[in-house]
């Protein structure tokens, strides 16, 4: 059914990071856009914003839904992907590629260890379904 | 019982399959301290008949302004409304309906919302409306607090020449110290851009004005405008839309949001209520918008349709981070402007508002040349004008009261620091005869 | 089906999409004009420069037009008078016509607001006696019937609450409301510059106590609770619940919108509440107009009734009517007075019920509740298996489980068989939530006729999802392409380029 590629983390929030050298490139999960259904907005920081593990860096809306996205890791945003304002529904159709979201640059990279591997996502989604 | 069509042993079948011996074992939840153990003490029911025969007498125990040759205004306006907006409001279909959450069995509902949002961009000039707010005064205060929300600034300054009953309901509202709100003071009937400037800085959110404003007279539009924008405030007009045949829309002076009382358009007067709040924005705050709004899509057949949409701005999805907490707005008082709008025609509305202004300029210059009113201010004015009498306000419109007429709204009664002024307001349904009639009877006094 | 398309001719009028009223007419239809000017015209010059340079585009249609447009958008629509509207929460009861034509009265629709109050005494006496029945019935002595709807009567209250704590020498900081709680809730508290905190429901479905004690503090302005509660259930600890709210010096706020269970049987006033709104266009039979407008007076405890909005309609010792402002008022929350129109209507109720006849709509709306409960909970698990009040609340969970039919689907499904949806997806602590308010003023047939519906739509999700994924199919459109209309915004016509 659902597919979480093995080179990614997760955080309980169902988003997923991919380490790229100093920065971490931040999406959500194929569970939780399944969960959201089609997703229609995204609200996404700016390019040198700040954000903080565990706090909110943006919002994702299916229609009748709002859903707050959640900061796997501290850092600084480096990039921001601004396709998403005209196609979000990227993030439905390919969660880990065209629909990741942002790039940071990680300030604390034992944030990262504290992250769930596939396999322990995947046994923490099939407890919370 | 009334309305209720079981029968008693209609009641039977449903209590025997419920399993309860009795309708009160099903208020067995109900602990008996908080039971009410009486009747409720209120009159027994009656039949149809007596319900009209007691409210015809309430009715009869009034004297209404359109039983009157009125010049009353102030904000709720006697202007003429087509027999057609009425027959359609009484659809059961329009009436009956709750709000249109199921579009496929409410596309009557939606479709006219859509084209009533169509028809006040139209009037306003902004790029989007709502579905409709409960009043001119709640919209307006709706307005300070986008504002504030798209500035993320939470200081207001409002015209004190908007009608006093909207800043109080502002200053009621901001008592939550969601927002702080500053009045900038009247200068000759009208809103000075230089006392504004002064009270307009970089916290500001909104500058909040009506034109034209409660004493009838037209705001400088452009320069507020200015002022606002200089600070990066947001830009608040209010308007009567029964002239916005004839006045440019706000749009042309930079306003970013434009609200108004929407009664002019086709809903009865009422004592006040139902009235109407319209709410419309430039495209750029769409997600900041308050309120319901319809757009068009397509159905799965492929053809155009009608739905509530960018519902995450509402209260029953975002809950506590919602754009306001309004669910219940005013659609059937939406559908009875959108059916004026239509009887009207733009050629309509512009006729109605010359109309009104011509009887309002007709009737100030006899008033004034009987000799016993004074101007109090130059600036130009629209249907409405405040002139000051020169003798007792009270006795004035008493004695005309008398003899058939509402004269105007006595200015001392809503405001203390307007004491001996009378606002009046004409409509396209004064005539010449009523007019001249009038000022004789002020004369004769 | 085939058969049917040759026999239609393809000009035949349709309940389909029509086009909008700015694509009907010609340019030159005209549906009403006024008399010659009987006064000089005013010239532009006057308007300071403002006149208009450009009319607005208007519908250019004649009376005809009108009539056919508006008639044929009707017949898209679906109103209690088309059949049952069992929406939970909403209290769909049938609206009475003679209210119709009392709040039409010149006597009434003609009075302009700032009338000498000589001249609207009727009116007047009309509020004052509409008040004193909805405090008799609320058992809350104070009133204000200003607030539009019942979002905007929270508001009020809200207010109200946050005057008397500053009067008292403290704001206080937070709000406490119960996961089960409708969305106008939280979102009126955060308008009122509280901050929310929610807590979670107990397994009977009611206030969870030690979630409730774990919240309160001085710093708690108000507990906001909707009993009976948006399950249908009435809280059986709600004397001890406004108790312990008024332990921490707060107050206890009732959302009236389920009042149509418990009228004549039990009052929020004797329950502990601080204050209520009712909204007259659920519970008092006035009509939802679309979407409004409603009213949602609010009556408060006699330690308030000096905050409420004003003026305040009264009573004089003389027996005439006139209108004051409490002693220290939290100002207004609209313009004049209310809804007036809608308060006419609501008092034509009262007067034909009196206060038998609302004991008996009330325990009729609980009977036709509990009976189609009973009908129903084989067919959908019913989580809180309780008697209801006058709404209950059934699980499409299952149903998406087994068959992948969601309660969406079912809804919809419901389209077909003549039948609004009852209300879906809330409250949000249930599964696929299906929320049915039958109200009083549906009969024993219909009430069967509807359980027959569901009956025979869950076994439609057995056989045949598809039928359910792809319903409704006799609808005017059918199901909307809902995302489309987040995405590619169409919020308005506009005319041309050129016209």
């Amino acid at each position: 059914m659902t597919v979480y590629p093995a080179d990614l983390k997760y955080d309980k929030e169902h988003e997923w990071v991919r380490v790229e050298g100093d920065a971490a490139v931040v999406g959500i999960s194929d569970f939780a856009q399944d969960q959201l259904g089609e997703v229609v907005y995204v609200d996404l920081p700016s390019v040198g914003d700040e954000v903080v593990a565990g706090e909110t860096f943006g919002e994702i809306e299916s229609v009748k839904s709002v859903s707050e996205l959640y900061a796997p890791v501290s850092g600084t945003i480096l990039e921001v992907n601004d396709d998403l304002g005209s196609t979000p529904e990227t993030i439905n159709s390919d969660p880990y590629a065209g629909g990741w979201m942002i790039k940071v640059s990680v300030a604390d990279p034992s944030q990262l260890d504290a992250l769930m591997s596939a396999e322990d996502y995947e046994s923490f989604v099939a407890n919370e379904a | 019982m009334r309305f209720s069509p079981a029968s008693c042993d209609d009641r039977a079948t449903m209590l025997a399959a419920v399993g309860a011996s009795s309708i009160d074992d099903l208020f067995a939840a109900i602990p008996e301290p908080v039971r009410l153990g009486r009747p409720l003490d209120l009159p027994d029911g009656v039949g149809e008949l007596e319900v009209v025969r007691t409210l015809r007498g309430l009715a009869g125990r009034t004297t209404p302004a359109t039983s009157l040759v009125s010049f009353a205004g102030a904000g709720c306006y006697d202007h003429y409304v087509p027999s057609i907006v009425d027959h359609i409001l009484r659809r059961p279909e329009f009436f009956t309906a709750y709000t249109p959450y199921q579009p496929e069995v409410s596309q009557g509902t939606l479709q006219n919302i859509y084209e009533f949002q169509s028809m006040i961009c139209e009037l306003t000039g902004m790029d989007v409306a709502n579905a409709s707010m409960y009043d001119g005064a709640t919209a307006f205060v709706e307005a300070a607090l986008m504002a504030a929300r798209v500035t993320k600034r939470s200081h207001v300054v409002v015209a004190g020449s908007v009608h006093p009953e909207w800043r109080v309901v502002l200053d009621t509202y901001a008592s939550s110290g969601a927002i702080t709100v500053a009045t900038c003071p009247v200068t000759d009937g009208v809103t000075a851009a230089a006392s504004l400037a002064s009270m307009v800085d970089a916290q500001t959110a909104a500058v909040l004005v009506a034109s034209p404003n409660f004493l009838g007279h037209i705001e400088d539009l452009a320069a507020i405008g200015d002022v606002a924008h200089a600070a990066g405030a947001l830009f608040v007009a209010a308007v009567n839309p029964a002239l916005s045949g004839v006045l440019e829309p706000p749009s042309v002076f930079g306003a970013d949001i434009v609200v108004g009382e929407g009664q002019p358009l086709g809903s009865s007067m009422s004592f006040g209520g139902p009235g109407l709040g319209f709410f419309a924005c430039k495209d750029a705050y769409l997600r900041q918008l308050p309120g319901r709004v319809v757009g068009r899509t397509l159905d799965v057949d492929g053809r155009g349709a009608f739905v509530l949409t960018m519902q995450t701005r509402e209260q029953h999805i975002r809950r506590e981070r919602a754009t306001s907490n309004i669910c219940s707005n005013h659609a059937l008082n939406a559908l009875a402007a959108a059916v004026y709008l239509s009887a009207v025609g733009a050629e309509g509305l512009a006729e109605v508002g010359r109309s009104s202004i011509a009887k309002a300029h007709y009737l100030h210059d006899a008033l004034v040349a009987s000799g016993l009113f004074e101007e109090v201010w130059k600036a130009p004015y629209a249907h409405e004008f405040a002139l000051r009498y020169t003798g007792d306000v009270q006795d004035m419109q008493d004695a005309l009261l008398e003899r058939g007429y509402l004269a105007g709204v006595d200015l001392g009664l809503v405001d203390p620091g307007l004491d001996g002024l009378v606002l009046f307001a004409c409509t396209e349904k004064r005539t010449r005869d009523e007019i001249d009639s009038f000022v004789r009877e002020v004369v004769s006094l | 089906m085939s058969a049917d398309v040759t026999k239609t001719p393809s000009s035949a009028p349709t309940r389909g999409p029509r086009e909008l009223i700015f694509e009907t007419g010609s340019p030159a239809a005209r549906c009403f004009e006024l008399p010659p000017l009987d006064v000089p015209e005013v010239g532009a010059e006057a308007l300071a420069g403002q006149a208009r340079t450009s009319a607005p585009a208007l519908p250019h249609v004649t009376e005809v037009e009108i009539a056919r447009h508006y008639h044929h958008l009707a017949t898209m629509n679906f109103g209690v008078d088309s059949g049952p509207y069992p929406l939970g929460s909403c209290t769909m009861k049938y609206n009475p016509r003679v209210n119709e034509d009392a709040c039409r009265l010149e006597g009434f629709a003609g009075l302009h607001p700032y009338q000498p109050l000589s001249t609207a005494q009727g009116a007047l006496e009309l509020m004052v006696s509409l008040a004193d029945a909805l405090a008799e019935v609320s058992g809350l002595p104070a009133v204000t019937l200003q607030p539009a709807a019942g979002a905007h009567g929270e508001l009020t209250a809200l207010l109200t609450f946050r005057a008397y704590h500053v009067a008292n020498g403290d704001a206080r900081k937070r709000v406490v409301i119960p996961d089960s709680a409708h969305g106008t809730n939280p979102a009126t508290v955060s308008m009122c510059g509280y901050d929310v905190v929610t807590i979670p429901s107990n397994e009977r479905g009611g206030v969870d106590m030690d979630a409730l004690r774990a919240a309160l503090d001085t710093d708690v302005a108000a507990f906001m609770l909707t009993n009976p509660n948006t399950l249908g259930l009435f809280d059986e600890n709600i004397a001890e619940i406004t108790e312990m709210v008024h332990a921490v010096g707060a107050l206890a706020y009732c959302d009236g919108a389920n009042m149509n269970a418990i009228m004549g049987k039990a009052r929020p006033g004797d329950m502990g509440f601080d204050a209520l709104h009712i909204n007259l266009h659920k519970t008092f039979s006035t009509p939802h107009g679309g979407g409004g407008p409603g009213a949602g007076p609010v009556c408060v405890t006699g330690a308030l009734a000096k905050f409420l909005p004003g003026p305040l309609p009264v009573r004089l010792g003389d027996g005439s009517f006139s209108l004051v402002w409490p002693e220290r008022s939290i100002g207004r929350v609209r313009s004049s007075f209310g809804n007036f129109g809608v308060l006419v209507r609501a008092y034509a109720y009262v007067l034909a019920l009196g206060g038998d006849g609302l004991r008996a709509a009330s325990e009729q709306a609980v009977l036709s509740a509990n009976y189609l409960k009973e009908r129903l909970k084989g067919a959908y698990p019913l989580p809180y298996d309780r008697t209801c009040m006058h709404e209950f609340v059934l699980s499409g969970g299952k149903l998406r489980k087994e068959h992948g039919v969601h309660t969406l689907d079912v809804a919809k499904r419901l389209l077909d068989y003549g039948f609004h949806p009852p209300t879906i997806y809330f409250p949000q602590i249930v599964d696929e939530a299906i929320m049915i308010e039958p109200t009083e003023t549906e009969g024993l047939a219909d009430l069967d006729r509807f359980a027959d519906a569901m009956i025979a739509i869950a076994a439609e999700a057995v056989s045949d999802p598809d039928l359910l994924h792809g319903a409704p199919y006799t609808t005017p459109v059918r199901r909307l392409d809902e995302a489309r209309a987040v995405k590619q915004p169409d919020l308005r016509w506009r005319p041309a380029a050129g016209e």
